[in-house]
């Protein structure tokens, strides 16, 4: 069953009428973990302020659990969970405080329905007391996801939940995503790390308003076209500018501490990655390490994003 | 309904932990009233004056005896002629001079007339006048004294009464005043900067996604400021009462329920400001340049509004504060009953009916 469906969803900005969602469509199926993956700008809050019925549409709609989010707004509101991108909570009230007060917003107790916020809350237990103010990034956000669940909501919204926390909160931050999941809670969350986007049930790549692939994590990566290779030199500034010069190069960009270059799947895997190390030895460069890699989201956002400017340029 | 008291509580930890907002509003009526009651003041008291006494009779002493006497000089040098008046003046710390000739008594008793001379700093003309004013009437004072016996043939006797402040106090015209201006500023400003953070903090984005209705959100803001506001009020009543020694003429229940109704106003017109605007400081100048500026200048309580141009008089109609100033005047000073004060009461829930309109006509239930 979908919970939630788009279909051509728009909105502009402005006198230009610059469009931060471009015609989007999709649809989420009920206790699916789905991903809104892509840069700053790209449209995701604004999806989301859409969706939770808080912006109106320029065009096209959308429903959640069957309700339309102009017209139904009153169900959508008192149905989903929605934890903003900006920590949005009270800063001088407390951890307990809260809670109990969007609990009570939502016709509901803490107590009611303690099990669903449990694994998450007794983390924080401990500062229940302390000002929501003076709480560090991650618990912020598990305060945060604590008060748009406390309702037992059907569909969570979660707009950027793990910006500007440390990676050990974030790691653990996905696992309780996982946990409530599992409890038949429809979510969807954006962020704009590559790394969490293989962590859900499925990914919505955008860039510009425009929404780039849909499919699983591991079926985005398996459509990846090209020969991807991993190469290291000792000169890291030279070995780009030097892969950006091959011939075969499709794209080239730094990746950690490897320079990734993909190129094309017809050259064969050994004999394109022999061939573009005998052409950077012969730059002058030294160490040379080149092998095939796996290519992970964050390649393949990086392909549909250039064909993406390739074609809006034609 | 858990709902509703939920959310005022929630607003009351908001204004009870927050000092700096707290210092403002319990601290602000009070040192209004007292700044008002104390320095802030027209009346005359205790002015210096110097005295040039060039007679030495017992005419002139007598004079400067009773000038002593009352609570409106003080002497604040005695120099022996009309050259030392000059650099007195100029050290610019008396505003007023008398100077009485030589051979004073000899002239008024031989050629029944004699002349002082009074010399003001007119820089503050105001001030000037009602100096000269008060010296005046102790030398008529004397002067009646001098006659008492003998009849002057047709005389006007004014009989002067100063009606309900005989006393000619300055508290019975700035505490009305007070009231209007510090209701104003607290519930206009405060409340709109409550719903504006609200907007700032992206928590009034959580809030509209969730079944509490948005205008209830708006509604149990305004409860809190309703009840903070009139412990300002008590407070006020309090301090002109029992340290201004301003008694409340009229009826104390008439007044209460007349400043909840200018509460309310001033409550409709905060959530007004704060639909229109988004952000705290926008919120705040507008209160207090569109609000607080025209509360001073158009209640009539610092300017007297018969005395402005007909368009300016005009204005003043639109002014919430001008109706209620009116309002506690008559029943505090006055002590005039519901019967005087229905008018004003009736344009002030005009116009709070009209701002409630149009709030909740410009209400967004959504960010934009």
């Amino acid at each position: 069953m979908q919970t939630i469906t788009l279909n051509g969803l728009t909105k502009v900005y402005g006198k230009e009428k610059i469009p931060a969602v471009n015609e989007v469509s999709f649809s989420v199926d009920q206790g699916e973990l789905f991903g809104l993956i892509g840069p700053d700008g790209a449209g995701k809050t604004s999806i989301f302020r859409m969706l939770t019925t808080v912006l109106l549409p320029d065009g096209g709609g959308a429903t959640v659990n069957g309700f339309d989010v102009v017209k139904d707004y009153r169900q959508i509101r008192s149905s989903v969970g929605y934890m903003p991108g900006k920590f949005s909570l009270y800063p001088d009230l407390s951890i307990e405080e809260n809670l109990s007060f969007f609990a009570t917003v939502f016709n509901t107790t803490i107590e009611e329905n303690y099990h669903l916020i449990r694994d998450i809350y007794v983390q924080i237990e401990p500062f229940k007391k302390r000002r929501a103010g003076k709480l560090s990034g991650g618990m912020k956000q598990k305060l945060a996801l604590c008060c748009a669940l406390i309702h037992k909501p059907t569909v969570l919204f979660l707009d950027e939940p793990t910006t500007g926390v440390d990676p050990v909160s974030r790691k653990e931050f996905w696992e309780m995503l996982k946990r409530l999941k599992a409890q038949n809670i429809t979510i969807v969350v954006s962020t704009p790390y590559m790394d969490e986007a293989a962590l859900c049930d499925r990914i919505a790549l955008m860039q510009d308003g425009k929404i780039l692939s849909i499919d699983t994590p591991a079926n985005i990566v398996s459509a990846y076209p090209d020969q991807l290779f991993a190469v290291k030199a000792d000169r890291m500034y030279a070995l780009l500018s030097a892969v950006a010069r091959y011939d075969n190069t499709i794209n080239s960009y730094a990746f950690g501490e490897y320079a990734h270059v993909s190129l094309p799947a017809a050259l064969g895997q050994e004999a394109a990655g022999a061939a573009l190390k005998n052409w950077l030895a012969q730059t002058g460069l030294e160490a040379l390490e080149v092998f095939p890699t796996e290519p992970t989201i964050e390649d393949c956002f990086i392909k549909l994003t250039m064909d993406h400017l390739a074609s809006a340029k034609n | 309904m858990t709902q509703f008291t939920t959310f005022i509580k929630k607003e009351f930890y908001h204004v009870l932990r927050d000092r700096k907002t707290l210092l403002i509003l319990f601290g602000m009526p009070v040192v209004q009233i007292l700044i008002f009651g104390f320095a802030l003041t027209n009346e005359v008291k205790n002015s210096k004056i110097v005295i040039a006494d060039e007679a030495k009779d017992e005419v002139s002493t007598a004079i400067i005896r009773k000038i002593e006497a009352s609570r409106y000089f003080e002497i604040e040098k005695a120099v022996a002629n009309r050259q030392q008046i000059e650099t007195v003046f100029k050290e610019g710390k008396v505003k007023v001079a008398l100077l009485f000739p030589a051979n004073f008594s000899k002239d008024l008793l031989h050629q029944n007339k004699a002349q002082v001379q009074i010399l003001a700093d007119a820089t503050d003309p105001n001030h000037a006048t009602a100096l000269t004013n008060y010296l005046s009437s102790i030398l008529q004072d004397y002067q009646s004294e001098l006659n008492e016996n003998q009849a002057i043939p047709y005389r006007i006797v004014p009989e002067t009464r100063m009606l309900y402040n005989p006393q000619l106090k300055g508290a019975h015209n700035f505490v009305p005043g007070v009231m209007a201006l510090v209701l104003m500023l607290v519930c206009v400003m405060m409340t709109a900067i409550s719903i504006v953070k609200e907007k700032e903090t992206g928590t009034m984005e959580v809030l509209l996604v969730s079944p509490f209705k948005p205008v209830l959100v708006i509604l149990s803001k305004a409860i809190p400021y309703l009840i903070l506001s009139l412990v300002n009020v008590g407070s006020i009543l309090l301090l002109s009462v029992f340290v201004l020694d301003l008694p409340i003429n009229g009826s104390l229940p008439l007044l209460l329920a007349e400043s909840t109704l200018f509460i309310i106003t001033c409550l409709t017109l905060g959530i007004f400001i704060s639909i229109k605007t988004a952000s705290q400081q926008t919120a705040m100048l507008i209160s207090l340049m569109g609000m607080l500026l025209p509360t001073m200048l158009f209640s009539g309580f610092m300017f007297p509004i018969e005395n402005m141009p007909i368009p300016l008089q005009v204005i003043s109609n639109i002014i919430p504060a001008k109706w209620y100033y009116l309002i506690v005047k008559d029943i505090m000073i006055k002590g005039l009953g519901f019967e005087a004060i229905w008018k004003e009461t009736l344009i002030l829930v005009g116009i709070t009916l009209f701002l409630f309109a149009i709030s909740l006509k410009s209400f967004k239930i959504r960010l934009a």
